[in-house]
């Protein structure tokens, strides 16, 4: 499954030689059905998924450099399963609405993100920490390349931001993962998270894996890479940064830092809370005040991982006061639902960003305005997804925000008032640039002449916005599978490692 | 007397093939209009015949020359194929360097072999006297090869200094020798390692030995304080020699600092150790900061190689596990080098590349070797799934697993540092439009050799356990 994208893209890298200028449409089809067809292979894994067991399930293992016991050991749970899902649902539709938007090296540009599929897939499904290391590393080689070719003015600056922000955190990453595999005598993951460790040693490890993952997250204060990384990408990978890049920061929490070092855990969750609580509020307000569309929407999403790293670090407060595990387990499945759901939503913003970048091409929100008169299909599917963005109950933004102030009420009083006030600013500017951009009288003669959605525009919001429906309205299903996992993490992390 | 003529030729035939074919490739460059071209093939027919006598020794069996102080171990057979390889590649892109400006000579593949024949003898020998013949070799033929461009200023002045520099690193070299040997009796490795441990462990006279060898080490290496030359030599230079400047010696050193320091002087680690971790973090510093403001290609590869280096010598400093990281990570970089001043040789074409922003645009002008040069350079930041970053990785858990945590997070700090001048050189070939210079054309052996030598770091990555598991071997 992971190779399959990869080769998709060699595959399309090589017709980029053949055909010489690049951007035959050849190529772009190929592009389009390695994709597909990645999809397609990935049913499975939910469909033939064993919702009742917390173990590795799909395992594929082989030896990869037996010097140093390292392996090719892949396998999933309940969450990496719906993030690999995730991954290769959006991807195809990144592909087809950047169709005809991208004008330049459309060949290189589908190769770099099939690259990019499946490097993301072996992030999620790597259970070998240094494969995981090579997967999450070489991750960072595609979109440098994607912000830096078809980015916008000021690419450079973003892409090299981006790409030594996420280095630096993970090359101490790196060092901590070694020095897990110099004490367990292997770097399978599964042997870490039974590997018991001082606290000294703890506290180190957990800062080096906070850095990575809170520059992914991205956390306040390491979040200033992300608004210029967003701001200067192409519509396609504005979707991908957001709906999966920034999830594996949190996927990463989940995976190493509590079940690795749970005490050291315990010890700095009220950091990682403060940290996260000032991300909910603060950057809200800053989203408040922004004039560039992408960069509010990039704004919305730090405040929005807030809650995600918020829910999954309240666990120790809850255990602390109540000693109550399902308020714990609340809090971690609304973190992931929560993850989930933004990839959606915030996915879907990006797109409809592009949409009307392609069309006007600027992102000043003043240069819109009664766009609902000219392009009524877009304007209802761009409400729909502000309101997913707001929190409105019906819509899958609403569950994991719910989930996690329920659970956050179980810890303090005042950390369930602080997140919840995340609910109205968000509110606040999402609806007050749904106000500017979409609603009033068309604003001037570019507006006045743009163009409604064409069909393949359509299919791609539409399939999303099917996405958001159904987790909002029926959760059931994804909850269901997380649970096996969320019980394994609770008990894994109440247990002390000293 | 044939027996011990016999014991003498299993101890040392690669060299003397190398030796031979010296004598056949002068003689043949004189041979008019086609001496060119012949010497360029018998050259390469030297490589393949000393590959071969080499390759055809037992694999493990360790042969030594009467007296000890020469010999063929795993070691010495593992780093001779690798220069032969490497070696091969050079001339390929020397050859193509050359003809462009028409200053191929005979005298250039020569001295080539010359060098060579030098790093043979160093990476075999086991006593001082060996090692210090070897390393002269290697260095006279450098010194020349600098000059080989006999009009250009540069070239003149690259070559002065670096005979001067390298004159006192030698002349340092040979008196700690001679201290070292007055305080023991002997020259050889093992006899000095015997003579020191234990009652002479922190004796002052070991020590002041040690230190004067260890700056010839430094030296060669183009460790910090000791990398003064290496930044001219590089710039001066013509591109053809900067590459061969920056590989193979290196792979030199490692043998001079591995028989040296583990063999002969292994009983004083800690006091090597302590000099080496300074020369070692000072290198990442100065390699890594001052390449950022480089606005010439060579000049900055130079400073990398400095930053380089210095993971190097973390590798000698972690202890018995390090070494074969050290190693591995000699043979990495080399690799990595060797392309990429193969891809400033194809860049230049006729003229030079040797500015930064000659790059400038690159993937337009030649998409197939930007990706190449786009592997070259995230290989040396280190990240996957390139060879580079096993490198580094294999240092750092050496390091890690010696218990000097604390170098490793250095390290990685500053190769984080070191990340944005190699993006620099991606963001260039591929973000900028750049001038509108006609495609990139090269022969095609020279193509062919350097896609080979770029998609190997790519192949050593994604399968990267044979070569770790070879270095391992090579050092038992």
């Amino acid at each position: 499954m992971i190779a399959l994208p990869i080769l998709g893209g060699i595959l399309v890298l090589l017709g980029d030689r053949a055909s010489g200028k690049g951007g035959g449409s050849l190529q772009r089809w190929v592009g389009l059905l390695a994709s597909v067809a990645t999809f397609v292979a990935s049913i499975p894994l939910w469909t033939r998924f064993d919702r009742t067991t917390a173990a590795m399930q799909f395992v594929e293992r082989h030896a990869w450099i037996p010097m140093f016991k390292v392996e090719y050991f892949l396998g999933v749970d309940g969450f990496s399963m719906p993030l690999i899902l995730l991954t290769t649902f959006l991807t195809p539709l990144v592909l087809i609405a950047s169709w005809d938007s991208i004008k330049l090296r459309q060949g290189q540009y589908f190769a770099t993100f099939l690259f990019l599929e499946g490097l993301m897939i072996g992030v999620f499904a790597a259970l070998d920490a240094l494969l995981f290391y090579v997967f999450w590393e070489a991750m960072l080689i595609p979109m440098f390349v994607i912000i830096g070719v078809w980015g916008g003015a000021r690419r450079v600056y973003a892409t090299v931001k981006f790409f030594l922000y996420t280095f630096l955190g993970s090359v101490l990453m790196l060092v901590a993962v070694i020095y897990l595999y110099s004490r367990a005598g292997s770097y399978s993951i599964l042997d870490f998270h039974a590997l018991p460790l001082s606290i000294t040693e703890q506290v180190w490890i957990f800062l080096a894996f906070l850095v990575a993952f809170a520059v992914k997250v991205p956390m306040w204060p390491v979040h200033t890479w992300l608004p210029d990384a967003h701001v200067e990408a192409p519509a396609g990978g504005s979707v991908i940064l957001a709906a999966i890049l920034l999830k594996m920061g949190g996927y990463g929490l989940l995976r190493f830092s509590l079940p690795v070092v749970p005490d050291a855990s315990a010890l700095l969750a009220p950091m990682v809370i403060a940290l996260s609580l000032i991300a909910i509020v603060y950057i809200g307000l800053v989203a408040m005040v922004q004039k560039d569309m992408k960069k509010l929407i990039a704004y919305s999403s730090v405040a929005h991982m807030g809650f995600v790293t918020l829910g999954i670090f309240i666990a120790w407060t809850i255990f602390g006061r109540t000693g109550d595990t399902p308020g714990i387990a609340m809090g971690i499945t609304g973190g992931m639902v929560q993850m989930i759901s933004h990839g959606f939503v915030s996915g879907a913003l990006f797109f409809c960003m592009g949409v009307l970048y392609d069309r006007l091409h600027t992102r000043e929100i003043a240069a819109y305005g009664g766009v609902v008169n000219t392009m009524p299909h877009f304007a209802a599917f761009m409400v729909l997804f502000a309101m997913a963005n707001v929190g409105l109950p019906g819509t899958s933004g609403f569950v994991g925000e719910f989930l996690v102030i329920l659970a956050s009420l179980q810890a303090n009083f005042w950390y369930s008032v602080l997140a919840a006030t995340a609910l109205i600013t968000s509110a606040g500017y999402t609806l007050w640039m749904i106000k500017r951009v979409i609603f009033g009288a068309v604003a001037n003669e570019g507006v006045a002449g743009m163009p409604d959605l064409n069909g393949r525009e359509f299919l791609v919001l539409g399939a999303i916005a099917a996405g958001v429906l159904l987790l909002g309205l029926w959760p059931a299903p994804l909850v269901e599978v997380l649970s096996a996992s969320v019980d394994n993490l609770t008990t894994q992390i109440m247990q002390s490692k000293l | 007397m044939n027996a011990e003529i016999a014991a003498f030729l299993g101890a040392c035939l690669p060299e003397v093939v190398v030796g031979a074919g010296i004598c056949v490739v002068l003689l043949a460059g004189l041979s008019g209009r086609h001496g060119r071209g012949l010497a360029y093939l018998l050259t390469l027919a030297t490589l393949a015949a000393s590959a071969w006598v080499v390759g055809a020794s037992q694999p493990e069996a360790v042969v030594s020359m009467p007296g000890g102080s020469f010999v063929q171990d795993p070691l010495s057979r593992f780093l001779k194929l690798f220069v032969l390889a490497l070696m091969a590649a050079i001339f390929v892109y020397a050859r193509a360097y050359l003809r462009e400006r028409r200053l191929e000579t005979p005298e250039f593949y020569v001295l080539g072999l010359f060098a060579l024949l030098g790093i043979f003898v160093m990476v075999s020998s086991m006593s001082f006297l060996t090692m210090y013949l070897g390393l002269e070799i290697l260095a006279l033929a450098l010194y020349a090869m600098v000059a080989l461009e006999r009009g250009s200023a540069p070239g003149a002045e690259a070559a002065m200094k670096y005979f001067v520099l390298g004159a006192i690193s030698s002349g340092c070299i040979l008196y700690g020798i001679s201290i070292l040997y007055g305080v023991t009796g002997s020259v050889l490795f093992s006899g000095v390692a015997a003579a020191i441990e234990p009652a002479a462990v922190g004796q002052v006279a070991v020590l002041v030995g040690l230190a004067f060898v260890l700056v010839g080490i430094a030296f060669e290496f183009g460790a910090v304080p000791f990398h003064m030359w290496l930044p001219d030599v590089y710039h001066g230079a013509p591109t053809c020699v900067s590459l061969l400047v920056s590989t193979v010696p290196k792979v030199a050193a490692f043998a001079l600092a591995f028989r040296i320091l583990v063999d002969a002087l292994g009983p004083v680690q800690a006091d090597w150790q302590l000099l080496l971790t300074v020369f070692a973090v000072l290198s990442l510093v100065v390699g890594n900061l001052v390449a950022i403001v480089q606005t010439n290609i060579k000049r900055m590869l130079a400073y990398s190689t400095i930053a380089h280096v210095a993971f190097i010598l973390l590798g000698f400093l972690a202890g018995e596990g390090g070494l074969p990281s050290a190693l591995y990570y000699t043979v990495i970089y080399a690799l990595m080098a060797a392309a990429a001043f193969g891809i400033v040789i194809l860049v230049g074409g006729s003229g030079e590349a040797d500015q930064i922003a000659d790059f400038r645009g690159l993937n337009r002008r030649a998409p197939w070797f930007a990706l190449m040069m786009l592997i070259v350079m995230i290989s040396m930041v280190g990240v996957p799934p390139f060879a580079g970053f096993y490198a580094k990785w294999w240092v750092l858990w050496a390091l890690v697993d010696a218990g000097q945590t604390w170098l490793a997070v250095v390290a990685v700090i500053f190769s984080v540092i070191g990340a944005f001048y190699y993006l620099r050189i991606v963001w260039l070939m591929y973000f900028d439009e750049g001038l509108n210079l006609p495609p990139v054309s090269a022969a095609l052996d020279l193509r062919v050799v350097l896609s080979a030598n770029s998609l190997l770091l790519l192949g050593l990555g994604l399968f990267p356990a044979g070569l770790l598991e070879l270095c391992a071997r090579a050092l038992g």
